[in-house]
């Protein structure tokens, strides 16, 4: 399959969309504006890697070694994943150029 | 049949806690440049001198998160008028709570929306009185509002803050709503809504001024309807709807003390913003309870709480969960009892008579009484 995103592309929520684990009800939710989504178990391993340091790739090479499964399909799911949350508007993906490592 | 024995209920009237709520209206001030028609604020408006101080809300907004509140909105009146506003954004983020700014935008310098970005404020909610100058201006009584709220907009956008543009709609502006949707494209923002005035506060006052007809109504659904579909992607719509001339009542605040709660400007914690309207309740003050103590406790909000409260129309009825029995300050207002069933449903014995007086509203005259404070100001 091919993936909609770049794997160097370096995955960060957007302003205005926060993670958090909710003690009062022992679950982690998405905030967003006007909304409360419950996450499932697989996107909250993703989301808490989703930080504006890691790229995609490395999310991929960290969650199939935790998981210890292969790596094209743990790369299938994120890539898809991620790029759900991009069309709402609640991931923005940047993509690193040539000279620009330090940031 | 009752198979737990007495001794394990001490007390019939135990009932389990309720869930945590996942959201509170923080009502941090009624001051307001603008004196909208249909504001939701009560007739009695708090002033400065009742106002709670920073360090109250600070502690309210600690026991919010604590009780389960993951998002807070601070409003008003007008929540920049409290000049401590982004000293609250700044605690609701250290305690993990969500902030949501609900702004009508007049009197907000950039420099004013840069400090409350950097406190770290999550989203921004900016009313429009109109989708144009002529009414916004009209509307709000304000003039040159809607310029204002358009640089405070951009303004919003520029710092890369999520923007919803906040539209109540009703006899004189209803015919805007492709405006108001074009005017949420064109100033960036990701969701608009679109709230049919309800009749509480001012708006009650004001209904004559107000109501829509149903023509008008119908037509506002189908173009709400056109544009979700349309934009899909683009841009949220989120509506509020009418409900003088629908068959089913709204599912008021998803059930009453159920998923949020309201603290006004002098620290009442109300289930509702216009649960005031309710005489017979008695609602505690956060000077003296705790948030929890409130929402587990106060009588107020254990008054309307589930389905046992219900009148047998609505206790028998397969909906009873879905909209809760409607809106208790509606029964209230139309009917003169909190427990009777919503009007606005086709099974209440008054809906007749609250479609009749829907119907003549809509045929009345244009003028405002406009909000304000209706007592002489003796603090300064
Ligand atoms: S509805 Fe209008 S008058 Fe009321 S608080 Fe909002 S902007 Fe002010
Ligand atoms: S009878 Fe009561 S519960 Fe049933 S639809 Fe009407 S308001 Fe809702």
């Amino acid at each position: 399959m091919t993936a909609i995103l770049a794997a160097t592309g370096i995955p960060r929520l957007a302003r205005g969309v926060r993670l958090r684990h909710d003690e009062a009800r022992g679950q982690w939710v998405l905030l967003a504006p006007e909304r409360v989504l419950n996450p499932d178990p697989v996107a909250v391993e993703i989301l808490r890697k989703v930080d504006g340091a890691r790229s995609i790739d490395l999310i991929v090479d960290e969650l199939a070694s935790t998981f210890s499964v292969e790596r094209e399909r743990v790369a299938g799911d994120v890539d898809a994943f991620i790029a759900g949350l991009v069309e709402k508007g609640m991931i923005e993906v940047a993509v690193p150029t040539i000279g620009d490592a330090a940031s | 049949m009752n198979v737990i024995a007495p001794a394990a209920r001490p007390d019939a009237t135990v009932r389990p806690a309720p869930p945590a709520p996942y959201g509170m209206l923080a009502e941090l001030t009624h001051r307001c440049p603008l004196q909208c028609p249909y504001c939701s604020n009560p007739v009695e408006l708090d002033r400065r001198n009742v106002e709670l101080d920073t360090e109250t809300w600070l502690r309210v907004f600690s026991e919010a998160a604590k009780l389960g509140v993951l998002q807070v909105h601070l409003s008003g009146g007008e929540p920049t008028a409290r000049r401590d506003l982004e000293q609250m954004i700044r605690h609701c983020v250290e305690v993990g709570l969500y902030t949501n700014l609900i702004t009508a935008g007049v009197g907000v310098t950039p420099e004013r929306l840069q400090s409350i970005s950097d406190a770290g404020i999550d989203h921004v909610q900016l009313s429009f009185q109109g989708a144009t100058p002529e009414i916004t201006d009209k509307v709000s009584n304000y003039r040159g509002a809607h310029e204002r709220k358009l640089a405070v907009a951009r303004e919003v956008r520029r710092l890369g803050l999520p923007l919803t543009v906040n539209s109540v709609v009703h006899r004189a502006n209803i015919h805007q709503i492709p405006d108001f949707i074009e005017l949420a494209l064109q100033l960036d923002a990701k969701r608009i809504e679109i709230a049919h005035s309800q009749y509480y506060g001012w708006a009650l006052r004001n209904r004559g001024a107000l109501m829509p007809t149903r023509d008008q109504v119908f037509w506002a659904l189908d173009v709400v309807e056109e544009a979700r579909v349309r934009l899909k992607g683009r841009l949220t719509i989120d509506a509020v709807v009418p409900d003088y001339y629908a068959k089913y009542p709204k599912p008021c605040m998803n059930g009453w003390g159920r998923q949020s709660l309201n603290v006004t400007p002098s620290g009442k914690v109300l289930p509702c913003h216009a649960a005031e309207t309710i005489p017979s309740l008695d609602f505690w003050n956060v000077r003296e309870h705790s948030l929890s103590d409130v929402w587990l406790n106060s009588p107020a909000f254990n008054a309307f709480r589930g389905t046992d409260w219900m009148p047998d129309l609505c206790r028998s009825c397969e909906r009873k969960e879905l909209d809760w029995g409607g809106c208790r300050c509606q029964a209230m207002a139309i009917a003169g009892d909190a427990a009777a069933t919503d009007p606005a449903c086709h099974k209440s014995p008054l809906h007749a008579h609250l479609l009749a007086l829907a119907e003549a509203d809509a045929t009345g005259g244009e003028d405002y009484d406009y909000r304000r404070y209706t007592t002489p100001d003796r603090t300064t």
